[in-house]
């Protein structure tokens, strides 16, 4: 069958109409389901947002004016929650280094090829994403029960979520290794573990502390927020502070400052850290995509 | 350079590398050490509470029925749970239970209690224990010989546990308890006509609107509310995620460096993003739920602005790596400035954005549940309330499999999306 340029322009014109018609769809229904969304989420509001948005700066200027009304205490102010600050830390880095320990080792068996036993791979997969499913504050808030406050139960469930997390980040970047190592090592006679520490693990060791450090960013903030339902830390002290009628507003712009320079002083040390892991010494800084 | 340096600086790089190899694993296991001590898991051991464990795990798959005995005018209620909403109607009672003046009360296994103003127990076994509680105390009488250690006995008070349940006398008051496997009242409560009915008399009565509506309003497990605070959940996540992309992507093009020349509006735009991202989550859910009151739509502005920091980084990044090929290709056919973004950057910069945006979307929805819990809004909310009352559990354990459920089903739809418009255009 001949086909003229005719015939093909005329059978592109469908095509594109047929296709901006399917994509005009896609976006009215997307809008309806985002108009929609937001009447309900609004109907279901205590306050509506109409109402609430004149207030938003209400809160954060009663705060800032309190905190330079007395801008004299925000020093000791500093001192005081230190260690509550060092504490909220502390639950992350304890949490990403276990979590992280643990992921490799699960990352390991959760891997086609390198694992000891073929039929383990999928059911650590399950585990892995059972972990990575159940949010931080559900094991947190059942461990505080058991365990009574304090940073051990945070600790516990913020490294459960990590393992779940990286395992699955890890064993992608396992399935990028190259084999021929682990074949080698294992023509002399070296064990699985020998294999996979001397094999695998030096290969894929700066993508996994790429990972971690990420991941111990976003512990940060989650242990922040565990300690806000009772997990100790900075997040139980901003709580404390910040209930009206206390007149504490300005011990909780202490922590807010104290919490936010944490925050930015981490992502800025670990996004130059895995800039020169990824990227090698010579790289430009200019912040990479994760 | 002659063999002899190059041999002195390998060896230089492998002692090195070899002080690096001993010096990390010290390090770590020093900080863990000092973590240890810090958090104090020495003293763990006196504050974990086994009793606390014991509940939690025997309520998350049995629930026990209470028989209680008013021993001031001899009433006695029969509640699943002891709890208002699973009391049997006076006069009714479930088949080991027989109401009468002297009410008796089958545990199974021979266990058997007998109410009234006098209070036996034959426990196999052991021999019968009775009391009559008054004014005067329990004045209970046990058998001849020791008091074994699941009797716990004084004279105001008696609490007798055993396998088959558990009996507790006061002066006032005589409680049973009698444990069963599953979750009660799952699907209707006892003031449904439906509650008592098994799976083929159900399908037999063919009343299923109204199967369906008490199962639905049933008050124990609230099933339509549990299902509103899910639909409240990942409409937070919704909202917040596409909120936030559709905020960032025209500021990300203000905070490309090959799209906004002007150097401080690029500037400002990266300190806003810098600034939305490093005021945590929690700052903005409490701000904002300060001015809007709990609910879902706190918690999706929450969400909104959160990610609009993180979506405006990783949106004028990709951006920045834009090929510019493709635009100097529709400059020289004429294309105007708009056309030359339209046909130029968007197709290649969509596939980016849209997998990042459904890869938060996943992420968002564990933490709407978060957001919910501190706000309150959602699943989030039914949980924490569900666990501070501390009895609950086999709620709990109900809504921690939903919550798992809803983030796998998130989890998975996200990642067929993702497949379907980004690499399944092509096929």
């Amino acid at each position: 069958m001949a086909e003229t340029v005719q015939d093909i322009r005329t059978e592109y014109v469908a095509a594109m109409r047929q296709k901006r018609v399917l994509n005009m769809l896609l976006l009215v229904i997307f809008v309806a389901l985002m108009v929609a969304g937001f009447a309900t989420a609004d109907a279901r509001n205590a306050g509506g947002f109409w109402d609430g948005w004149r207030n938003v700066l209400d809160f954060p200027g009663d705060v800032i004016g309190e905190a330079l009304s007395r801008a004299q205490l925000l020093p000791g102010y500093f001192l005081k929650y230190l260690p509550s600050l060092i504490e909220t830390i502390n639950i992350a880095a304890a949490a990403t280094l276990l979590g992280a320990v643990l992921a490799l080792f699960a990352a390991l068996l959760a891997t086609r090829g390198l694992a000891p036993l073929p039929w383990i791979v999928a059911p650590v997969r399950r585990v892995l994403d059972i972990l990575r499913a159940v949010p931080e504050i559900v094991i947190a808030l059942i461990l505080i029960f058991l365990l009574g406050g304090g940073p051990v139960p945070a600790m516990i469930a913020i490294c459960l979520h990590t393992i779940g997390a990286l395992g699955k980040l890890f064993s992608e970047v396992n399935e990028n290794a190259s084999l021929k190592p682990v074949e080698g090592l294992a023509s002399v006679g070296a064990s699985w573990l020998q294999r996979m520490m001397l094999g695998v693990v030096p290969q894929v060791a700066p993508n996994y502390l790429s990972y971690a450090l990420l991941r111990f960013e976003i512990n940060i903030r989650a242990s922040a927020i565990l300690g806000f339902v009772g997990a100790g830390g900075i997040g139980y002290d901003l709580r404390n502070t910040m209930s009206w009628g206390q007149g504490k507003f300005d011990e909780a712009a202490a922590i807010f400052l104290l919490l936010f320079g944490a925050i930015v002083i981490v992502d800025q040390l670990s996004s130059h850290a895995r800039n020169r892991l990824t990227h090698g010494k010579a790289y430009k800084d200019k912040g990479a995509i994760l | 350079m002659t063999t002899a340096t190059l041999t002195l600086q390998a060896e230089r790089l492998i002692a090195r590398k070899k002080l690096v190899a001993l010096a990390a694993p010290l390090l770590i296991a020093a900080y863990l050490i000092y973590v240890f001590f810090a958090f104090d898991v020495p003293g763990l051991r006196d504050r974990v509470s086994l009793d606390n464990m014991n509940t939690l795990l025997r309520d998350t798959y049995s629930y026990k029925t209470h028989v209680t005995q008013d021993n001031r005018n001899g009433e006695v209620s029969i509640a699943i749970e002891g709890e208002r909403k699973g009391t049997y109607p006076q006069g009714d009672s479930p088949d080991w239970v027989k109401l009468g003046p002297a009410t008796s009360v089958d545990l199974g296994d021979g266990h058997l209690i007998t109410l009234g103003e006098t209070v036996r127990y034959d426990i196999p076994g052991y021999g019968t224990v009775t009391a009559r509680p008054g004014r005067s105390g329990v004045n209970a009488k046990l058998p001849p010989g020791a008091v074994p250690d699941w009797i716990n006995a004084s004279r105001n008070r008696i609490a007798i546990t055993t396998d088959a349940g558990r009996l507790t006398i006061t002066r006032n008051r005589t409680e049973v308890f009698r444990y069963f496997t599953g979750w009660e009242l799952f699907f209707f409560t006892l003031d449904s006509p439906f509650h008592d009915l098994s799976l083929t008399q159900l399908i037999a009565n063919g009343d299923y609107g109204g199967m369906w509506s008490d199962f639905w309003n049933n008050k124990m497990w609230r099933h339509a509310d549990v299902a509103w605070a899910l639909v409240e959940t990942v409409l937070m996540a919704f909202l917040g995620t596409f909120g936030a992309a559709i905020i960032a992507l025209p500021m990300g093009f203000l905070a490309a460096r090959n799209f906004t020349p002007l150097g401080a509006a690029r500037f400002a735009a990266r300190r806003i993003f810098d600034f939305l991202r490093g005021v945590d989550g929690l700052i903005w859910t409490i701000v904002l739920s300060r001015a809007f009151g709990p609910g879902p739509l706190t918690g999706s502005l929450a969400i909104m602005l959160t990610d609009t920091g993180t979506f405006g980084k990783i949106f004028s990044e990709a951006l920045e790596n834009v090929d510019d090929k493709q635009i100097e290709g529709l400059t020289s056919t004429g294309a105007k400035p708009l056309q030359r973004y339209r046909f130029g950057v968007i197709p290649q910069i969509t596939p980016i954005l849209l997998s990042q945006v459904l890869y938060y979307l996943e992420s968002n929805t564990r933490s709407a549940t978060i957001i919910g819990a501190i706000t309150g809004g959602g699943i989030g909310l039914l949980l924490t309330q569900a666990i501070i009352t501390q009895k609950d559990w086999e709620e709990v354990t109900y809504y921690i499999v939903l919550i798992v459920l809803m983030v796998m089903i998130m989890d998975s739809l996200s990642g067929w999306l993702r497949r379907r418009l980004i690499s399944g255009d092509a096929s």
